[in-house]
């Protein structure tokens, strides 16, 4: 069995160049946006705008500027999926289509997948949607095929600054933490890392350097498993199932106390 | 920010939104039904066996509804049997897995009770009256059959809101009270569909329709209680409805829905059916409502990332 594998993704040498989103469409064979008729997001200069069944890798662009725009920033993200440790979307898929694999990744079983949708709503960070092009879930398998025969994801082969960097999470931690520290040492105080260690879904096989809060990239400051409203929810409804059934037995004993009382015509005992 | 403003819509709209009422519906009117069925009186058949009907009906449209909205209609049968190893498939903590056994044991149910009020209707038909048919209508298995019905019937009516809370979408995932809130509302349509059906087929003998009124207006009581505490629970989300799902919520499914069917009641002491009819469509048409502003409100959130702001 292989070691847990997955991408560490520094944030601060990310340059927006979108070679991981180009690399793992043709690797992955992924369709154009409308057929090719490519919209423009008209407020920001990223146009790919989210993550979805044809757009595994998502370069996300902050662009943060003062209302007059003499001050500003950019924070580059490229988004993927998180291969969660405890994952929603498997948690939940009803048909069995979402597998984790020997590389503890989560990879979606096209030919099993009935289009449901339901691990959509369960992703906490809106990763997967519906490939027109097959029409079903689709999202990274974090290139399960190359994996299985020894190589590196596309995206990060393609990286030109090693932003994303693929390894064992092993390794990948070590080099993260080593990245903080030194930029700490450099005076930038709000680098951390997201999804690491185990204080969500288990940790994130696909985790993060930042330099803000989560909420600033798009991102769930504490995701949570969706089945966490399983037990209340269901014993909630129980219950009123039980106070409306006996409500229709107290008003079916109030018509046989009535009638008793004072028979009506049309009654039949 | 809830953290679930981060996730992606699964685009279950109209489809869904029919399923989930006449789902309910149909849960809601096979409960009362078999209620009417065990403990009610002779003239009350005329409305159980309305009822059955309409929960057969409901749960075969059911069926198409969730087929149709797949994105692969044809691999339905995925949700029941694992495709790659042939076994069977379910997830005890997954509503949706529960509900498709859910929904298949309910149909198996409202079918037997639907033959069993056909044979009732139809004693000049043949085979409605062979052993096998007879068999169903004895005591043992009538009773056996409104039961199990109605725990399933029940299962249908609330299952639905647990599923919308069971993923980590905004407003669905934010409160734990949605199944308890479409349960409630499934058991005041249900009342509803029986009433206007009772009043279209003439059908319903007046006792059944009194106790009917009587049941529904509680129930919508109970349901205008639950749909409020569902808003508080909902904290700072609640305030994703300071737009027009708001007032649709409002003034449709509160307004339209609740208070002006409780009140076009009140002062009818004898009531007659015509404004119990006038007062049952108006249910409906809150429950649906319901059910359109709860998917609808959500489907549309989706943060993308703080994109440009003031710094
Ligand atoms: S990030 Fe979303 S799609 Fe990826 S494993 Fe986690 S829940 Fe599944």
């Amino acid at each position: 069995m292989p070691e847990p594998m997955g991408f560490y993704t520094d944030t601060t040498v990310c340059i927006g160049c979108k070679a991981c989103e180009v690399a793992c469409k043709e690797w992955n064979q992924l369709p154009a946006t409308g057929g090719g008729r490519h919209e423009m997001s008209g407020d920001s200069y990223d146009n790919t705008q989210r993550l979805d069944g044809i757009h595994w890798r998502h370069v996300k662009f902050v662009e943060q500027f003062s209302e007059d725009r003499n001050d500003g920033r950019w924070l580059m993200m490229s988004d993927v999926c998180k291969h969660c440790v405890r994952a929603p979307c498997l948690e939940v898929c009803p048909t069995g289509a979402i597998i984790r694999t020997e590389f503890d990744t989560v990879v979606i079983q096209s030919d099993a997948c009935n289009g449901c949708r339901l691990c959509i709503a369960a992703c906490p960070f809106g990763v997967i949607d519906i490939n027109p092009a097959s029409d079903t879930a689709q999202k990274c398998t974090l290139c399960y095929d190359r994996l299985q025969v020894g190589m590196e994801p596309a995206c990060s082969q393609a990286c030109p600054t090693d932003s994303i960097r693929f390894g064992t999470i092993r390794e990948l931690k070590q080099q993260a933490e080593t990245r903080v520290r030194q930029l700490h040492q450099l005076g930038e105080r709000r680098a951390r890392l997201y999804g690491a260690d185990q204080k969500f879904l288990g940790g994130l096989n696909s985790f993060y350097l930042l330099v803000d809060e989560p909420e600033t990239y798009g991102l769930p400051r504490s995701p949570r498993m969706p089945t966490r409203n399983l037990l209340p929810s269901a014993l909630l409804s129980t219950a009123g199932a039980v106070v409306i059934a006996l409500l229709g037995l107290v008003g079916l004993r109030k018509r046989l106390m009535d009638d008793r009382a004072e028979p009506r015509e049309d009654a039949d005992v | 920010m809830s953290d679930t403003f981060f996730t992606g819509s699964p685009h279950w709209a109209w489809w869904i939104i029919l399923y989930f009422f006449i789902g309910g519906i149909a849960g809601g009117a096979f409960f009362l039904s078999a209620l009417l069925h065990l403990f009610g009186r002779p003239v009350d058949r005329p409305l159980v066996r309305l009822g059955y009907y309409s929960a057969f009906v409901g749960v075969i449209l059911s069926g198409f509804l969730l087929t149709i909205d797949l994105d692969r209609p044809l691999r339905f049968w995925h949700m029941l049997i694992e495709s790659n190893t042939g076994r069977p498939m379910f997830k005890a903590w997954v509503p949706m897995s529960v509900g498709s056994w859910g929904l298949l044991l309910f149909g198996l149910f409202a079918f037997l009770a639907a033959l069993t009020a056909l044979s009732e209707d139809r004693p000049d038909v043949k085979w409605l009256q062979s052993a096998p048919v007879r068999a169903l209508r004895g005591r043992g298995a009538a009773a056996t059959i409104a039961v199990l019905g109605s725990l399933f019937g029940f299962f249908l009516a609330g299952y639905t809101g647990v599923l919308l809370a069971v993923t980590n979408r905004p407003i669905w995932a934010d409160s734990t009270l949605l199944g308890l809130l479409f349960l409630v509302s499934a058991a005041s349509t249900g009342a509803a569909t029986l009433i206007l059906l009772a009043a279209w087929r003439r059908a319903g003998h007046p006792a059944s329709l009194d106790w009917l009124g009587w049941f529904d207006r509680r129930v919508l009581v109970l349901e205008l209680l639950v749909l409020i505490a569902f808003l508080i629970t909902l904290g700072s989300v609640a305030r994703a409805f300071l737009n027009w799902w708001g007032v649709l919520l409002l003034v449709g499914v509160v307004g339209i829905g609740i208070v002006v069917p409780l009140l076009m009641e009140r002062g009818h002491k004898v009531r007659a059916p015509r404004h119990l009819v006038r007062s049952a469509a108006l249910v409906l048409l809150g429950g649906f409502l319901l059910r359109v502003v709860v998917l609808l409100s959500s489907n549309q959130i989706h943060v993308l990332g703080s994109g440009v702001t003031g710094r």
